[in-house]
């Protein structure tokens, strides 16, 4: 039996690589993401290993609050000069140099955009001289207040040299420097994996990186010759006692990798959920390729029946060929997914400048998932059809091949009930205390109910979608043909659904989202320009609060404030609080309830928020921001949770204590009769030392902000065109089997004069009615889905729904386009048929 | 076309016809320079013993199989030297096929398989003619039927129904009743004879069966791919009786 199956299985090469190509892409998918996050995690060992490598010692204060990368940017507290004194005093020290380092110095370049990051920090330190890292390429480090040096990524993305005088954002507004010297890295970097860094004067790195004259970001201790990092360490923390970080330089190194990892790992499962998803689409193009190699291999099966083989033993010869096929493309997909996270790494090096990537490395857990994912999903779509081909009857060996079509009335049952099963999910994870798990589930519940309620939809649709093509005699051949099999076309199809249902679903959702927001965006802010910029980085784009004084002087302007926005703990718990430099302008500005400008001791909180934690007016709160003490503030007024922006709403006074002490937006609002032309310009010119934000009107600042969820339909669609890929290879593959199953047919046809392109058009109208169909599917449930999510998210505010019909069309399009596609192959070997051999043939 | 048909008595004719399949041991000669006419209007068996090269001179003949050496003649067209896109061309337009078996496509209804090889090529069949063929051939009540629905019988009637709508030149049919019980092998034998006599069809058929060849105006016995001898018009007993004396087992 094994050599039979083998003997068979070899004999049909075809059919080897169909089928096994989708199990191929999913493994490459996953061992790709397992390939990458591993490559890049150690890029990021060796970046902070250089970063740390001249700390034998690091001493931090501890941090106000607590923030892990994945939360968002922690602020260090300031260390005085005095610690240093203290630090020199410990035995084992040989030398206790204070350092500033903070993010947020932007660099101004030469064209007056600000750089850019997309992940690397712009660190702002103050010049200690050259050491065994930082050695100038160039000039000569900063010895005048208005002096800086830059290290090379610097230099090279702004487009500055030394002398040329640059301007620098930091915690304060644009100051002018020149640039006196560059600097590079052993091995000649530009950078420490793209950060970019900017030295000042100790001083002025104290004054703009920290706000705070005379004190440290860290004090970095080197030992004395025979001493170890962790003994000294010891010392020190004993000494400087709890309030003080003290680690060693392979700890820092070591934690702040950690970070990384924390955002590489959440990186990695949403790759595997993508990847997830390829392989259950995958999972129907195996099933549907091994039920029509089972049809096929019909007599075969039976004759070994009837030559003794037992039921077990059918079964076995067919699952032994999905394991043999999961085991060769479990092996193709992890070569492939190593090729494919290098290329990732690479890409990803290419947007963060400057990071070394590691050598790539095919970690254990990218081997055994490749392997466990490759042949369970292969084995699992290949029960059904074993279980099938078990069934048959050692007569169908005397037979004519031609099974007939089994009754769809028990697939449709279980399709009904599976589908109503996930639609119950998919309404308790929802509407229910659910989750995002249980939604997942409901949605692929859903799916199979779907996909096994496909046969019966298929008869109707297909014929009706076949009429566009009956006009001509091929078309209607090939429309026949899409209808002959209905499972068969319904797998296919239904594999395709599940990519474009969830583009459309995301794509509802999002839509849905942008126009509710955007409109109540609308209908609330009443200002009518509004100052501010997109983020790309993890810092918001800031202004000089100056800005906002002046602002108020144009004529023509009604109010203008200011919001300011971090991170802070309110009584103990972590979350999110503006400020505004004058609560009552603000209101005005923004459109809100007439409130009195607060105290330096008051606060403003959401009614929202009030009711949730049972506080009221006159309640007092005890915040702690990045920076300074913990500070208490007294309930003075409260808003409805949409008239104003944020929850809570602090004073002028606590923006100095804020991570970034800049305001991130600011609101405008006109006297009646003044029209945005007349002040627009102006505003302009208030914000051009600001060049990471511009003044506009509010439509345009709306449309920029909802335009986030146009770059998350992107990215849901890049990421599923893997599991479109595959339904389109499926596509290909039942056609290509079918090719082969009517060579007899095609003969025929060619014999009677049916020309080559005439055929080939037969076999592409087939292949486009399928996808068609399966877009079809995919459009209506997947817009099914969007509205259910849509009106479960109704209470959030999402109030509209979006139907993407021009996204909905195109994908109807391109499915046409991808049956063409699909066709070529299948279609040239129909045409090819030789017809004395077809007609021959048994 | 039709000029042609009129002037040419032989609706096709193979002239000194080689076929060689395969090379060195594996080679084999099925056609030894076979010459043969096939005149407008008359029905023709090929005889011979297994392996006799019968369906491959019918190949050459027809176009789906190209010759080694020689020529091979359909109307006044010559067959050998023509492209494939001529070739589909002529089996569309000037040749009929009847095979043994699987000669109707299951999608496609009696009337839809008839219309096959006019619809292909985009034409109207004449409704005069449609009704003398449906008729002669007795399938109007089962015209809407499907391929799975008829007997074996009624699906090679469909068949001859299908090669006569388009009125080829030549009608080629590889042993349509081998399938056949005798009863329904009759009506179709008489059918195509009836459509020889009554219509003027020309028809080359390769039977085993000498009461099949009977139905005949000539036939032709291959042995070993040569034409070895020729019967004009045939009994059962006479093409027996050529059968016997070369003492071969067809
Ligand atoms: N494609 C091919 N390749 C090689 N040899 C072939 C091929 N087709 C036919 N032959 C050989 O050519 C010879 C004639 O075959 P052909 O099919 O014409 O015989 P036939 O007279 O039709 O026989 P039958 O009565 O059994 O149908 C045979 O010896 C056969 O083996
Ligand atoms: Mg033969």
């Amino acid at each position: 039996m094994l050599r039979a199956t083998l003997k068979s299985l070899l004999g049909r090469k075809l059919r080897l690589v169909l089928s096994g190509l989708a199990v191929v892409l999913g493994v490459m998918f996953v061992a790709g993401a397992f390939v990458v996050t591993d490559t890049l995690g150690r890029s990021f060992d060796q970046v902070f290993a250089t970063a740390y490598a001249t700390t034998d010692v690091g001493i931090k204060a501890k941090p106000k609050i607590a923030v892990s990368e994945m939360e968002g940017e922690q602020v260090d507290t300031p260390l005085p000069a005095s610690v240093i004194d203290e630090v020199e005093k410990v035995d084992g020290v040989r030398s206790a140099t204070g350092m500033v380092t903070e993010d947020g110095a932007r660099v101004i370049g030469s064209d007056g955009k600000v750089v850019q990051s997309y992940g690397p920090p712009r660190l702002g330190n103050n010049w200690i001289g050259e050491d065994g890292q930082v050695q100038l390429r160039e000039g000569r480090g900063p010895a005048k207040d208005d002096e800086i040096a830059v290290n090379a990524a610097v230099a090279k993305a702004a487009g500055i040299k030394v002398g040329d005088r640059v301007g620098v954002l930091t915690l304060q507004p644009k100051k002018t420097f020149t640039l006196v010297g560059v600097w590079g890295y052993p091995g000649d970097k530009d950078s420490i994996g793209g950060a970019q860094e900017v030295a000042f004067t100790t001083p002025v790195a104290q004054r703009l990186m920290l706000g705070q004259p005379g004190e440290y970001s860290m004090i970095n201790v080197k030992v004395d010759q025979g001493q170890t990092p962790a003994g000294v360490r010891d010392r020190i923390a004993a000494r400087l006692g709890s309030d003080y970080e003290v680690k060693t330089g392979q700890q820092l190194a070591d934690d702040s990798a950690a970070g990384m990892k924390e955002v590489l790992s959440f990186f990695n499962k949403i790759l595997l959920g993508f990847a997830g998803v390829a392989l259950f689409v995958g999972v129907f193009l195996i099933l549907n390729t091994f039920s029509i190699i089972v049809a096929q291999r019909t007599r075969e099966l039976a004759l070994m029946r009837a030559l003794g083989a037992s039921r077990r033993q059918v079964i076995g010869s067919v699952l032994l060929e999905a394991v043999v096929i999961g085991l060769i493309a479990a092996a193709v997909g992890l070569a492939a997914g190593i090729g494919v996270g290098a290329g990732l790494g690479y890409l990803f090096t290419q947007l963060a400048d400057g990071l070394a990537l590691a050598p790539i490395g095919v970690p254990l857990a990218a081997v055994l998932s490749s392997l466990i994912v490759g042949v369970v999903v292969t084995v699992v779509a290949a029960v059904l059809p074993a279980l099938r081909a078990s069934r048959i009857a050692p007569v169908a060996a005397m037979q004519d091949v031609a099974t007939p079509d089994r009754p769809l009335t028990k697939v449709s049952v279980a399709g009904a009930i599976v589908g109503a099963a996930g639609a119950t999910l998919l309404g308790i994870g929802l509407y229910g205390s659910g989750g995002l798990w249980l939604i997942l589930g409901g949605v692929l519940v859903s799916f199979v109910g779907v996909a096994l309620l496909t046969p019966l939809i298929s008869r109707p649709v297909v014929s009706a979608l076949g009429r566009l093509f009956s006009w001509s005699l091929p078309g209607r051949l090939g429309r026949l043909n899409s209808g002959r099999n209905p499972r068969r076309t319904a797998i296919t199809a239904a594999a395709l659904m599940v990519g474009i249902a969830l583009v459309t679903g995301v794509t509802v959702v999002m839509n849905s989202a942008k126009t509710s927001l955007a409109a109540q965006a609308e209908d609330t802010v009443k200002a009518e320009i509004v100052i501010g910029g997109d983020q790309n980085g993890p810092r918001p784009p800031t202004f000089d609060d100056s800005v906002l004084a002046a602002a108020r002087k144009v004529s023509g302007v009604r109010a203008a404030a200011g919001i300011w926005n971090d991170q802070a703990q309110v009584d103990g718990k972590l979350t999110y609080v503006n400020a505004t430099d004058d609560l009552a302008k603000l209101s005005d500005a923004y459109g809100g309830p007439a409130l009195a400008t607060l105290r330096p001791d008051q606060v403003a909180v959401s009614t929202q928020e009030m009711a949730d934690h049972g506080w009221q007016v006159g309640t007092a709160l005890t915040v702690q921001l990045a920076r300074g003490d913990q500070h208490r503030y007294t309930i003075a007024s409260t808003y409805d949770e949409d008239a104003l922006p944020g929850s809570y709403l602090l004073p002028a006074a606590a923006t100095k204590d804020f991570g970034i002490t800049q305001p991130v937006i600011g609101f405008v609002r006109l006297t009646d009769g003044t029209t945005v032309a007349q002040v627009l310009p102006q505003m302009k010119a208030l914000v051009a030392d600001s060049p990471e934000v511009s003044a506009t009107d509010r439509t345009t600042y709306i449309q920029q902000q909802v335009g986030t969820f146009d770059t998350v339909i992107t990215m849901v669609q890049v990421l599923l065109a893997l599991a479109i890929l595959i339904a389109v290879l499926g596509v290909v593959n039942t056609l290509a089997l079918s090719v082969l199953e009517r060579t007899r047919e095609l003969g025929l046809l060619r014999a009677v004069g049916l020309g080559r392109g005439q055929t080939m058009r037969m076999v592409t109208v087939e292949a486009v009615v399928i996808s068609v169909f399966g877009a079809l599917l995919g459009v209506v449930v997947g817009a099914g889905l969007g509205a259910a999510v849509v009106r479960a998210l109704n209470g959030e505010g999402i109030d509209q729904l979006v139907l993407p019909w021009g996204g909905m069309a195109l994908y109807l399009v391109l499915a046409a386009l991808v049956g063409v596609l699909a066709a070529v192959l299948p279609s040239i070997r129909a045409a090819r048929i030789n017809v004395l051999q077809a007609i021959a043939a048994e | 076309m039709i000029g042609t048909k009129a002037l040419e008595p032989v609706a096709a004719r193979a002239e000194e016809v080689w076929k060689v399949y395969g090379t060195g041991d594996a080679r084999v000669v099925a056609l030894r320079g076979v010459s043969a006419s096939f005149g407008r209007g008359r029905f023709t068996a090929i005889m011979g013993p297994s392996g006799s090269g019968k369906s491959t001179l019918m190949h050459c003949l027809a176009g789906l199989d190209t010759v080694s050496r020689g020529t091979v003649h359909i109307g006044g067209t010559e067959v050998s030297g023509l492209n494939d896109k001529a070739l589909t061309r002529l089996r569309r337009d000037r040749v009929g096929f009847i095979f043994q078996q699987f000669n109707l496509l299951p999608t496609l209804t009696a009337a839809e398989n008839i219309r096959l090889p006019l619809d292909i090529a985009g034409r109207k069949p004449d409704q005069e003619w449609w009704d003398t063929v449906i008729k002669t051939v007795g399938l109007a009540d089962r015209l809407s039927h499907r391929p799975s629905q008829l007997s074996g019988g009624q699906q090679q009637r469909v068949a001859c129904a299908r090669a006569l709508m388009g009125r080829p030149d030549v009608i080629f049919a590889d042993e349509p009743t081998g399938n056949l019980d005798s009863k329904s092998g009759a009506e179709v034998l008489s059918f195509l004879r009836s459509s020889v006599r009554e219509h003027g069809q020309t028809i080359v058929m390769v039977t085993h069966d000498p009461v099949a060849a009977s139905y005949t105006d000539r036939v032709i016995f291959l042995a070993d791919g040569e034409v070895v001898q020729e019967l004009d018009r045939p009994t059962p007993e006479t093409v027996l009786e050529a059968m016997n004396t070369r003492e071969v087992l067809v």
